[in-house]
């Protein structure tokens, strides 16, 4: 079929609709790297602005560390620019097993595969190591990722409500007659910054002789006391069956993820996962960086530390200030608007403060809990939070919400 | 309401209902957002198990499902 104009205007008007309904995303174009300070051109043409960035996953300022850049430099010069090649053919060099290795050693792991992205690691994870006489069951706020892949598996999906341990020992009851059960969580959830309970989970895993999942994305380089991950945190490290994490956020913020594990479910991935069999890996530049980011926070846990910090005083300037933040303790900290508009509404103004941060609404989080989404980095210094928590008060003020309670947000604004 | 509607009515607001979502038995639980196909497995699950009847996949949609009446309606077909 020739793409003709009614092909072209069912397109646009698909379009059309998810600009008047809210929905259009607009990428900002930053001309610098991605740091604490970077510059912006948005809208797109308009002057370059400077401006704080508290909206990215660069959770240890590891993105444009001059050692991890430098390594990748020297990545590219001794193992090229590119593979040409899946692993299994000829795609697989001496620095992709070191860096297996490595991240193995790291997670407290059996084994561990790269893939090209977290994405397809969660796409690819299920279907390689289950069949239709086993069932997955899944939290109810996992990331998207882990939902495609669950689609893409042949076995039986059920989900139990956010974080409720009983309504999961419901489900792992139901399913006891499969062959196979797997839990599945994210370690850290990436729209309210909460933690999994990964001690209970593992009771129950234990008790219902189940396998657990955990994607620690939001985690992995920085939760824990060295940075492991949410099962560092729990004290499970060795009791988690599969981690899924990425480096494309605390771990250099590139591009990559890995399955790391079980040692046989790791080697079922490398028999069976199609995103690992059907695409090149990770580049030889990324991977020299991975490399340096994990030679460096095995060595030190100052950046963690310094995120702890950083976190501890923009959750408590926040609250001072008298704006609602989700409770936690994870450096992904929303500051809750409850309205859609409300939230692009201060996102905007923010902007204007020089302060780039992202205003989330339906469908992406549930309707009525529409927020900004900060996130800290360890590549924050004082000053910079600062600045950014005398912008939030100054918008809060314009808006009246400092001190203000859920109730009367709403009741102003809407849900 | 009989007694099988008002079982299944409870199980749905137990099970999928976190707010206070009033819901009646035509209430759409599929396609008005209350239950997501994936926890359809479940639902599935507990009406086999609790009449002691096999509802075959391809029955199992997320039409029939889709209030408490329709799944009330399906459920009957199958009870001996």
């Amino acid at each position: 079929m020739a793409y003709n104009d009614k092909t072209r205007g069912m397109y646009s008007e698909i379009l059309s609709g998810l600009k008047s309904a809210g929905l259009y995303k607009q990428e900002r174009y930053i001309h610098s790297a991605q740091a604490a300070d970077i510059e912006v051109e948005f809208p797109a043409g308009a002057p370059l602005k400077n401006v704080i960035n508290i909206c990215a996953n660069n959770y240890l300022g590891m993105s444009s560390h001059p050692e991890v850049v430098k390594a990748a430099h020297a990545g590219l010069d001794s193992h090229g620019y590119g593979m040409s090649s899946v692993r299994f053919i000829c795609g697989t060099q001496d620095i992709h097993r070191t860096l297996e290795q490595m991240v193995t050693k790291f997670l407290g792991t059996e084994d561990t595969i790269l893939f090209p992205s977290c994405m397809d690691a969660n796409a690819g994870v299920f279907e390689a190591v289950l069949t239709k006489d086993d069932v997955m069951i899944s939290d109810r706020l996992v990331h998207a990722s882990i939902i495609d892949g669950i689609r893409l598996c042949s076995a039986m999906h059920d989900t139990f409500k956010h974080s409720d341990m009983e309504h999961l020992e419901e489900k792992l009851q139901l399913h006891n007659d499969k062959r196979l059960k797997m839990v599945i969580t994210d370690g850290v959830f990436s729209m309210d910054g909460d933690t999994a309970r990964l001690d209970k989970m593992v009771e129950l895993c234990e008790k219902y002789d189940a396998l657990l999942f955990v994607d620690d994305s939001h985690s992995s380089g920085f939760i824990g006391k060295t940075g492991r991950g949410t099962h560092e945190l729990c004290g499970v490290m060795g009791k988690i069956d599969i981690i899924t994490t990425t480096f494309g956020k605390g771990l250099g913020g590139a591009s990559g993820g890995c399955v790391s594990g079980r040692r046989e479910l790791v080697e079922m991935c490398r028999q069976k996962a199609r995103p690992y069999l059907f695409s090149n890996t990770i580049a030889p530049p990324v991977v020299s960086g991975v490399i340096k980011v994990l030679e460096i926070l095995s060595a030190s846990t100052d950046r963690r530390d310094k995120l702890e910090k950083n976190t501890e005083f923009w959750r408590k300037g926040l609250t001072e200030a008298g704006l609602i933040i989700k409770a936690g303790d994870t450096p992904i900290v929303p500051v809750m608007l409850f309205n859609a508009k409300l939230a692009q509404d201060v996102s905007r103004d923010l902007y204007d403060e020089g302060i780039y941060a992202i205003g989330f609404f339906f469908p992406v989080v549930p309707q009525g809990q529409a927020r900004i989404r900060t996130q800290i980095s360890a590549g924050h210094e004082i000053h910079h939070l600062e600045k950014a928590l005398d912008a939030f008060k100054k918008v809060g003020k314009k808006y009246d919400i400092l001190g203000k309670s859920k109730q009367e947000i709403i009741d102003r604004y809407g849900m | 309401m009989d007694e099988m509607q008002e079982v299944i009515k409870n199980y749905v607001i137990k099970e999928y209902v976190e707010d206070d979502t009033e819901l009646t038995c035509d209430s759409a639980l599929i396609s008005g957002g209350i239950v997501d196909s994936f926890s359809m497995v479940s639902l599935k699950r507990f009406l086999e198990n609790k009449y002691k009847i096999s509802i075959p996949d391809d029955r199992a949609t997320p039409e029939a499902f889709d209030s408490v009446n329709k799944i009330c309606a399906l459920v009957k077909e199958f009870v001996k």
